[in-house]
C-alpha cells in the first residue's frame, strides 16, 4: 500500500491537468480517498441533485401515481396560473417586507449592538450580556412560536400593553397589520445576540494601536469609530449583506406556518408557505413547484448578481 | 490603551450604555422568566394575571403533574434522543471521511467533487421536489429513516470540517503513511484530533438541529409513536391541542381552561431544560463555529 503513496508523492503541477495517464494513475493511487466520498456523492444526487430533476414537476400536471414520466406536460400552464392568481403579488410583497424589514432594522440594530457592546470595558460585565443576548437563540422555534402565541392572545402579555394604547385587546395573531412587527421583533429577539457575534469577533480583530494614534491626533470617540472600527470591521459587514441580499426572497417557512391564520394571509403568507399550503396540505404537486422553482430562479439570480456587485467594488466576495 | 481622563460626555455615554444593556438583558430574560415562573404558580392567578410574571405565586405543581401523564412528552422525549443520537453519529462519520476526501490537494477530482457539494448551496431543488422523491422514490413515508438520513450532510459542515482539515501540516500524514499507515488510519489517528475544535462545533449544530426539528416529522410520519418532542410540542403549544392531557385531569373537572395555560407553560420548561442545562457547556463552540463559517464565508 504505502509504495504508491510514496511514487505519488512527487506530483509535479504540468501543463496539462487531466490526461489520460495521469486520470489512470490518479484514480488508482487515490481509490480509498474517491471510495470515501462516494456516500456524499450519493448523499448530494439524492437529496439535492434529484429534486433538481423533480422541477420538470413544474411543466406538469403532476400526479404521484403515473411518476414523472407518464404525468401530463402542460408546458408553462403551472407557472401563468401562479402570475395571474392574487397570490403572486401578495406573496412576493409579504416576503419582500420582511426581508426588507429585516434589512432595514435587524443588520443594522445588530452591528450597533456589536459596536455598543465593544465599549463596555469590564470583560466580566460584558460577557454576562453575550451570555444573555444569545440565550434565546437556543430555545427552539416551536417554543419561541408558543411563546408569542401566549404573549398575543386577548389576555397576554404583549396584548396587555399594546392595550394601554390602543384599548383593545383582541388577538393581535389575528390582525393583519401586526404581523410584520410581531415577524421582526421576534427574530430580533431571538437573533439580536447570536448575530453579533460575528462582528464583536471582527472588533476584537481591529488594531489597537490605531486607536491610540488617532487619540494622539486628537480623534474624539466618534471619530474614531467613524475612521477605524468601521472600516475595520468593514469586510465582514459586506460579507453580511451579500448574504442578505442574496436571501431577500428566501424567508424559510417554518416561523410563518407555526404562526399565521387565515384571517391575516393578506400580511403573513410568504411564498414559502404558500408553497407548502399548495403542495403539501392541497396536494397541488406541479403548481406548488412551479412557485417554488420561480422562487429558487430568484433566489440564485439575487446571489449572484449581489455577489458579483460585491467583488467588482469591494474585493470582497463569497465566491 | 493610554491613561486618558475620561471627558463627561464619555461619562453619560457610559451610563447610558450600561442602561441600556441592562434593559436588553431584561428583555432577553423577561419571556423565559415569565413561562418558569408561571409555571410553578397558582393556575387561577396566572389566569387572571395580565403582566409580566416576574415571581411565583402559590407555589405548587399541579401543572407538571399533568404534563407528565401525557404519554406523549415521554415518547417524544425518547423518539427525539433516538433522532438527535442517529442524525449525529451518521452525520459525523459521513462529513468526516468526506470533508478528508475533498481536502485532497493531490487528488485530481476532489475540487470537482467539492463543487459538486457546494453547488447545493446555491440552487436547490425546493421542498416539494424533497417531499416526492423522499416519499414516492424512497419510500420513506413514516419512516424513521425521512427524518435521520437527509439532516445528517450539509455542504456547509462539510466546507467548515474540510477548512479545518486543510490546516493540518501534510508532513505529518506523509510521514505517517511511509511508516505504513493507510488513510482511514491517518484521518482518525492523525488528522481528526488535531481539529477537535471544529468537530465539536459541527456535533453541536448537528445536535442543535435535529432537536429543534419539527417541520419534517410533520410532514413525513403519521404513527404519532414516531414523533419528536418537538412536533408534541406544537401540538401542545400551537395547535393547542391539550385534550390528551385534560383528559386525565379527571381530578381537576371544570377547570380544563385554567390548567391548559398552566400546561402549556409547564410544558415549555419541561422541554427546554436541556438545552439550559447545556447552553453555558456548549456556548463556546457555538462562538466558535460562527467565527469559522464566517472567515470561509
Amino acid at each position: 500500500m504505502s509504495k504508491k503513496y510514496v511514487a505519488g508523492a512527487v506530483v509535479t503541477t504540468p501543463q496539462k491537468k487531466f490526461t489520460k495517464a495521469k486520470v489512470k494513475r490518479d484514480l488508482r493511487k487515490n481509490a480509498v480517498v474517491y471510495l470515501m466520498a462516494v456516500p456524499a456523492i450519493v448523499f448530494f444526487i439524492v437529496f439535492s441533485y434529484m429534486p433538481m430533476v423533480g422541477l420538470l414537476m413544474a411543466f406538469q400536471n403532476f400526479k404521484p401515481n403515473l411518476g414523472f414520466f407518464r404525468s401530463k406536460f402542460v408546458g408553462f400552464k403551472n407557472f401563468t396560473d401562479f402570475f395571474s392568481s392574487i397570490y403572486f403579488g401578495r406573496t412576493i410583497r409579504n416576503t419582500l417586507m420582511l426581508s426588507i424589514l429585516d434589512l432595514v432594522i435587524s443588520f443594522p440594530v445588530t452591528i450597533i449592538f456589536a459596536l455598543l457592546l465593544n465599549e463596555i470595558k469590564n470583560i466580566r460585565f460584558k460577557r454576562t450580556i453575550q451570555t444573555v443576548s444569545y440565550m434565546p437563540y437556543f430555545i427552539s422555534m416551536v417554543v419561541v412560536a408558543g411563546i408569542i402565541v401566549d404573549f398575543c392572545a386577548s389576555k397576554g402579555v404583549i396584548t396587555s400593553a399594546v392595550k394601554i394604547f390602543t384599548g383593545s385587546n383582541q388577538n393581535l395573531l389575528s390582525m393583519p397589520s401586526y404581523w410584520r412587527p410581531i415577524y421582526i421583533l421576534s427574530g430580533m429577539w431571538q437573533g439580536l445576540g447570536f448575530g453579533a457575534i460575528i462582528y464583536v469577533a471582527a472588533l476584537a480583530g481591529v488594531d489597537q494601536e490605531l486607536y491610540e494614534a488617532a487619540a494622539i491626533d486628537g480623534a474624539n470617540r466618534l471619530q474614531q469609530c467613524r475612521h477605524i472600527t468601521i472600516p475595520g470591521i468593514s469586510s465582514t459587514i459586506i460579507i453580511m449583506l451579500i448574504l442578505r441580499i442574496g436571501s431577500l426572497m428566501a424567508v424559510g417557512s417554518e416561523k410563518t406556518i407555526l404562526l399565521y391564520n387565515p384571517q391575516i394571509y393578506e400580511t403573513a403568507d410568504i411564498i414559502s408557505s404558500y408553497v407548502y399550503r399548495k403542495g403539501l396540505l392541497e396536494f397541488n404537486y406541479g403548481y406548488s413547484t412551479a412557485v417554488s422553482m420561480f422562487n429558487s430562479v430568484i433566489n440564485f439570480a439575487l446571489l449572484m448578481i449581489s455577489n458579483g456587485i460585491s467583488r467588482k467594488y469591494s474585493e470582497t466576495s463569497l465566491f | 490603551m493610554m491613561v486618558e481622563k475620561k471627558s463627561v460626555s464619555r461619562i453619560v455615554f457610559e451610563i447610558i450604555n450600561t442602561l441600556f444593556m441592562l434593559l436588553l438583558m431584561a428583555a432577553c430574560i423577561l419571556p423565559v422568566l415569565h413561562v418558569f415562573c408561571a409555571s410553578f404558580s397558582d393556575a387561577a392567578w396566572v389566569l387572571g394575571k395580565s403582566g409580566v410574571i416576574w415571581h411565583v405565586k402559590g407555589f405548587n405543581i399541579n401543572g407538571y403533574k399533568l404534563v407528565f401523564q401525557n404519554k406523549d412528552i415521554f415518547s417524544g422525549y425518547m423518539n427525539t434522543f433516538i433522532y438527535v443520537v442517529a442524525t449525529t453519529a451518521l452525520g459525523m462519520f459521513l462529513t468526516v471521511i468526506t470533508a478528508y476526501a475533498v481536502s485532497r490537494k493531490d487528488a485530481l477530482f476532489s475540487n470537482f467533487i467539492m463543487f459538486f457539494i457546494s453547488f447545493t448551496m446555491l440552487f436547490n431543488g425546493g421542498m416539494i421536489a424533497s417531499y416526492i422523491i423522499i416519499t414516492k422514490i424512497l419510500g420513506w413515508y413514516d419512516s424513521r429513516l425521512a427524518i435521520i438520513v437527509p439532516s445528517t450532510l450539509s455542504a456547509f459542515n462539510l466546507i467548515l470540517v474540510r477548512t479545518a482539515m486543510t490546516t493540518v501540516p501534510s508532513s505529518l500524514e506523509e510521514s505517517a503513511m511511509l511508516d505504513g499507515a493507510g488513510r482511514m488510519t491517518v484521518l482518525f489517528k492523525i488528522v481528526l484530533p488535531l481539529i477537535k475544535a471544529t468537530l465539536a462545533t459541527v456535533v453541536l449544530y448537528l445536535v442543535i438541529a435535529q432537536w429543534n426539528s419539527w417541520f419534517s416529522a410533520a410532514i413525513y410520519l403519521r404513527n404519532r409513536g414516531k414523533f419528536p418532542l418537538q412536533l408534541i410540542l406544537k401540538e401542545v403549544l400551537i395547535t393547542g391541542d391539550t385534550t390528551t392531557t385534560s383528559v386525565n385531569a379527571s381530578d381537576y373537572a371544570g377547570d380544563t381552561a385554567i390548567y391548559k395555560q398552566l400546561i402549556k407553560y409547564c410544558t415549555i420548561v419541561i422541554s427546554t431544560v436541556p438545552i439550559f442545562i447545556f447552553y453555558p457547556f456548549i456556548q463556546k463552540y457555538f462562538e466558535k463555529g460562527v467565527m469559522i463559517g464566517a472567515i470561509k464565508g
